[in-house]
């Protein structure tokens, strides 16, 4: 049968979902079944930076419940991702072996980037409304219950995402003890806000303005219903429309937000605090058109399986979205795009040519293309101490779609591109060492490494590159009638690290043209 | 507009329209071109029906007044008004039961060959030793009788049982006369058939053969008097789930209590002598108003044994046996004819079969996931139960919800639900604080093209032995969206979070009553803008004010309301600017009238639903309903031509009046139209047209 039954479970700050999914070759992937429990497990996280053994259990029993119902519909295959109320917990660990052992059941916990990863994924999923939408300037905001995410697009490529750490849940629990009525509690949640859009406006926006606003979370969806149409999957709502409900909704307690609007009880609490969000956006961007789509984390991690085992067809290229942010970075810290373009297409070759020798996968190729973009934006910073300042820089910068382990991988290999490789001993990382990690690292080191000496001067001399694995040697061939001297001494120089690492013996010859 | 139609004038009690209906019930038992045994079987239904409003209605009103509670209800009666007024119109109706029974049913009994011998001194002598020796072989060893005296206090009398009291004095000692009562055994027969008399067949009650021998129950004694006496005791049950940790166990004690209720009422013979009764009213603490003097056997409900006994089919109407179902056949697995159209099930005219077979085959079939549903009322050996017990045993995965709350079912219930258990079913016992009365099946199958769900939505119970007598709708679809809202159901109903949206089904206690707003607050909108408007619904009962009040102003808005109504309707016809474009009629004849169907023309693009619910406040705010659209057109069309016949029937049809009563339609110069024959026709008719395609295979020679 050519049907492929998929869970994909998402465990958050204050509900888990599951969602069953069916992928077909005729219709592609078709959401089969939804089930959804409220489990506050954010609140112990802001509150002790745990989650209690009361939660835990309770979460082991709703797992189960899950399990019973992917059996029900035979699955063969799940995905169970929690975001940052395991995130942020000191005991995530225990609590993932304990849950493991409880349920037979494995969760990764999602970075903060590789989270909104996905969530992007799902909205894109239904790509013909997506495209239209993104043509125009746009930005997505996920509300959280303890952060906010905003992504900027700049026409149909995302080139940035930051988080700020207001949430609506943390945000009500906050202000909630001093408000004198609603409207002093909107007056507030706007003051804090402001401050901190116009931070971010003034670093990331340069005036633009946002006309479109896609909101994901906050339960505002759901306020939005009255907007909803048949055959379009994404709720599109005027500023003028919005603003007309928020004033409705601004006074209300969460139980008349039930009655009036229809909204389960279990998500009203955090409505009005969302509602105060996106008003304050509307007037520090200038939103124009706000778009609600109703997609889960759920949707997007069975989007990216689906993608990853190809088994839906994709037209939105993400890499593309991925380099695009990188790129936008590099801009940010004033990386010399010439001699990155010129890098990259040599490292890409190089990458593509050894394929047999070093093994890597498609993924890996993309962190060397990043690597390769990132390599030089330490020198914003400082000259002298580059590779720390790169490293530092990059370890602080959100790449959306790469894991944490990702970016470390990027960081480092961009930082021993001029600091020297340490022994795997004295490798050291945030998720602590791993042999099959550190080759990883050692060989895209070993590429940027060599191909970055091609461009010692900055000139792009090598423009007119073939690369050429012949047994056991790589032969770069530049051709060009400029003089290469410095270039083919510093290549010399990283070869050595370049055969200890592939065992392949790197060749630089020049081929003068006329 | 609220408030508009706030007028305690503009409503009916409920309590006065239910007893308004048992009298329509009572009219089909006085109908004197019905078969006897037919006759009789309505006679005994008023008496179950008035049993069960005593025990439910009644007590609870009784309860209210205990707590002082006097907010009067829509028509403006305090609880004890209400009381006053039922006690009035119980008595007169107990009355004209027992004129029906012994002025029309006896001597047409008589005349049929039937004889029922009500007074022992008029047996022959051959029929008084066969009564004396049943006596003594079979009913004198299961009696236990009791007496009263200063050792020995008031026996426990339970509730609905049938008595004799008697006074009884030594031997000698004539002047004192002490209690004593023993109850008529329930583990016997009530009728027993004695020798027949002059070609007549002859049955006496077995209170009359226990009263004839009564002084061998007390050998030392003299037998002063004897009669019988039955009590109503306060039933209603209320579980408190917010104490009851476990709610199986809390029913099962429940039901234990539900014997020692207060007692309501005290049926007596009306020739009792009245020392005795002053004994029974003083123990039992009955008031004089509750006590029903009765001229005849008590407790009628015996007469359905009588109905149900073998022979004299020639007294009945001819029992008719539900059809196929048009457009489907025994050839092919049911999921292939569902997935080849919608099917429309109309019982008891159309077989319950399918429904059966829906379970059955889903139970056995390799490609099915899952099968869920809900049971709120199933047969003593229900093939449903069974069958999903076998799915389990087969690996699928099996959820039922069992309404454990189901009024009197209560302990038919427990057991089913522990035997699904036992077999692998995950059983949920209803919900907190809600009774699950939707009536919904879902199955969940694996197809070559991926998961297919096939769902089953009805307007009565998965009770096969009910389908036979029941007028009852369903749909079995294979529809998406209404899949995904059947499963979505099934998730609320596990404690999961209600889905984003939902595709077809509007469920109670959340959606529906804002659903049925809607529907008919846009008809008013209709009317209002000059087109044409009109509802037709079709239900059990309408006692909503709310759902009242919507009506009143869409008729006053000009939409034209027409209303089917079995039994209580709380709404007033006629009222002038108020009700004028409202018509009620009432349908009470050989099937119990069940179906849930509404129809809105919607301004030409008409739409029809059907739904497990009534109007009543207690189906939109206190159960798990849900209310499904007819989308087929094939299927509208039927549903359509179900309500024009009913809105047709000039035999069974009672019309509601201004003042509140029920007549029946002036019939000179009609055709008659009796919609339950009708439709018993037309089912047979279009399931032998069925067959046609395969006889007309069969070459036919033509001739001459």
């Amino acid at each position: 049968m050519a049907v492929k039954m998929f869970a994909s479970i998402s465990v958050g700050s204050f509900e888990t979902e599951m969602k069953i999914f069916e992928f077909t070759a005729r219709k592609g992937m078709r959401e089969i079944d939804r089930v959804s429990t409220r489990l506050d497990l954010g609140i112990d996280v802001y509150k002790t930076r745990r989650i209690s053994t009361g939660k835990t259990e309770e979460l082991c029993q709703v797992l189960k419940d899950f399990k019973r119902i992917m059996e029900e519909y035979r699955v063969e295959d799940y995905k169970i991702c929690a975001t940052s109320a395991f995130r942020e917990s000191r005991n995530m660990v225990v609590l993932l072996d304990y849950i493991e052992k409880q349920t037979g059941l494995a969760i990764e916990v999602l970075s903060n980037s590789e989270q909104r990863f996905l969530d992007y994924k799902a909205i894109a999923s239904v790509t013909t409304e997506f495209e239209s939408i993104i043509q125009g300037a746009t930005a997505i905001v996920d509300l959280g219950g303890s952060s906010m995410q905003i992504s900027l697009f700049d026409k149909d490529k995302l080139i940035t995402t930051q988080n700020i750490r207001i949430g609506n849940v943390s945000t009500r629990e906050k202000l909630l003890p001093y408000e004198k009525n609603r409207m002093h509690f909107a007056k507030m949640v706007t003051e804090l806000l402001n401050h901190e859009f116009a931070g971010f406006n003034k670093l990331y926006q340069k005036d633009r303005q946002i006309k479109n606003l896609i909101v994901v979370g906050g339960s505002l969806r759901d306020l939005m219903k009255q907007y909803e149409t048949a055959n379009k999957k994404i709720i599109s709502v005027s500023r003028e429309q919005f603003l007309e409900i928020y004033e409705k909704a601004v006074c209300m307690t969460p139980d008349e937000v039930t009655s009036c609007f229809d909204i389960s009880s279990e998500n009203t609490l955090v409505i009005v605090p969302s509602a105060i969000y996106c008003k304050c956006m509307i007037e520090n961007f200038g939103v124009e058109t706000m778009w609600f789509p109703g997609f889960s984390l759920s949707d997007g991690i069975a989007y990216d399986y689906g993608e990853k085992q190809k088994l839906t067809r994709c037209n939105h290229d993400f890499e593309e979205d991925i380099i695009a942010s990188a790129r936008s970075i590099s801009k940010r810290y004033k990386c010399s795009q010439a001699h990155v373009r010129n890098l990259e297409e040599i490292a890409l070759t190089v990458f593509d040519r050894m394929k047999k020798v070093h093994g890597l996968t498609r993924r890996d190729r993309l962190l060397l293309q990043i690597s390769v973009i990132l390599h030089n934006c330490g020198k914003f910073i400082s000259l002298e101490n580059v590779s720390e300042c790169a490293y530092n820089i990059i370890m602080a910068t959100e790449i959306i779609g790469l894991s944490h382990m990702e970016r470390e991988m990027v960081a480092y290999t961009v930082k021993f591109n001029t600091s020297p490789f340490p022994d795997y001993e004295e490798f050291d990382m945030d998720a602590g060492a791993d042999p099959d990690v550190y080759m990883r690292v050692a060989k895209l080191t070993a590429i940027l490494r060599l191909v970055n000496a091609l461009d010692r001067t900055h000139q792009q001399k090598c423009s007119d590159v073939t690369v050429v694995l012949k047994e056991n040697e790589l032969r770069i061939t530049a051709a060009t009638r400029q003089d290469l001297t410095l270039e083919a001494n510093t290549f010399a120089e990283k070869a050595g690290f370049f055969e200890e690492v592939f065992h392949v013996h790197p060749v630089f010859r020049q081929k003068k043209t006329y | 507009m609220a408030g508009t139609y706030d007028r305690p004038e503009y409503f009916t009690n409920r309590e006065c329209s239910w007893l308004s209906f048992n009298e329509r019930v009572l009219g089909e038992a006085r109908d004197k071109s019905l078969p006897l045994l037919e006759r009789l079987k309505f006679l005994s239904i008023t008496a179950s029906n008035l049993d069960e409003f005593f025990m439910i209605r009644v007590a609870s009103l009784k309860d209210m007044v205990h707590a002082k509670y006097t907010k009067k209800d829509i028509a403006g009666l305090t609880p004890q008004e209400q009381l006053d007024m039922i006690g009035q119109r119980a008595h007169e109706l107990v009355h004209q039961q027992y004129v029906t029974y012994n002025r029309s049913l006896l001597p047409a009994a008589k005349q049929s060959g039937i004889e029922i011998v009500t007074q022992h001194e008029a047996l022959t002598p051959e029929q008084a030793e066969f009564v004396d020796q049943y006596f003594e072989e079979s009913v004198y060893p299961v009696l236990t009788p009791m007496a009263l005296d200063s050792s020995r206090p008031f026996p426990l009398i339970r509730n609905k049982t049938l008595n004799i009291g008697a006074l009884i004095s030594k031997k000698g000692e004539k002047s004192k006369n002490e209690f004593a009562t023993v109850q008529v055994p329930s583990v016997l027969p009530r009728i027993v058939r004695i020798p027949d008399k002059d070609g007549k067949k002859c049955i006496m009650l077995l209170e009359e053969v226990i009263e004839r021998n009564i002084d061998k129950l007390f050998l030392n004694y003299d037998v002063v008097c004897a009669h019988p006496y039955r009590i109503m005791r306060n039933a209603d049950l209320t579980i408190d789930e917010d104490e009851a940790a476990d709610l199986l166990k809390e029913i099962q004690k429940q039901l234990k209590k539900r014997q020692w209720g207060e007692v309501i009422r005290l049926e007596i013979e009306d020739k009792m002598d009245p020392k005795l009764l002053k004994i029974l009213k003083k123990e039992l603490n009955v008031k004089e108003e509750d006590i029903y003097k009765i001229n005849g056997p008590l407790d009628l409900t015996f007469l359905m044994k009588l109905y149900g006994a073998e022979g004299m089919d020639e007294y009945r109407d001819k029992t008719y046996h539900p059809q196929m179902v048009p457009g489907m056949n025994e050839e092919e697995d049911i999921f292939t004819q569902i997935r080849r159209k919608d099917i429309f099930l109309h019982h008891p005219y159309m077989t319950f079969e399918p429904v059966v077979q829906f379970v059955r085959q889903a139970a056995v079939d390799p490609d099915v996931l899952a099968i869920k549903q809900t049971l709120y009322r199933v047969s003593g050996n229900s093939p449903i139960v069974a069958a999903l017990a076998l799915a389990a045993e087969n690996g699928k995965q099996v959820s039922v919800l069992v309404e454990l709350k189901a009024r009197f079912d209560e302990e038919n219930n427990i057991n089913w639900a522990k035997m699904l258990e036992k077999a692998g079913c995950h059983v949920i016992y209803g919900l907190h604080g809600l009774k699950t009365h939707s009536k919904i099946t879902l199955v969940v199958r694996r197809e070559e093209d991926g998961i297919r769900r096939y769902v089953h939505l009805g307007t009565g119970n998965y009770n096969d032995s009910t389908a036979k007598l029941y007028t009852d709708c369903g749909i079995l679809t294979c529809s998406e969206p209404v899949g995904e809202d059947a499963t979505a159901v099934f998730n609320m109903l596990s404690g999961y979070s209600e889905p984003k949206n939902w595709n077809r089904l509007s469920l109670a206690p959340i959606w529906l009553r804002s659903r049925f707003s809607q529907l008919i607050q846009r008809e008013t909108d209709h009317a209002r803008a000059g087109r044409p408007a009109h509802i037709i619904a079709k239900m059990n009962s309408l006692c909503d004010k709310e759902i009242i009040d919507l009506l009143y102003e869409a008729s006053a808005a000009g939409v034209k309301i027409d209303l089917i109504i079995r039994g209580i309707c709380c709404l007033k016809v006629g009222i002038p600017k108020v009700s004028e474009n409202i018509t009620v009629r009432s349908i009470v004849g050989t099937f119990l009238e069940h179906a849930r169907i509404f129809y809105f023309q919607n301004g030409g693009d008409e739409e029809y639903y059907m739904a497990s619910a009534d109007w009543m406040p207690r189906n939109l705010d206190k159960r798990v309903e849900i209310l499904f659209p007819v989308e087929d057109p094939d299927i509208q069309a039927e549903v359509r031509h179900i309500l024009d016949i009913q809105l047709e029937d000039n035999v069974k049809a009672h019309v509601l009046q201004p003042d509140g009563t029920y007549e029946k339609i002036d019939r000179r110069g009609k055709v008659l139209l009796n919609c339950h024959e009708y439709f018993c026709r037309e089912a047979v008719s279009r399931a032998k047209h069925e067959d046609n395609p395969v006889q007309s295979r069969v070459f036919v020679p033509m001739e001459g």
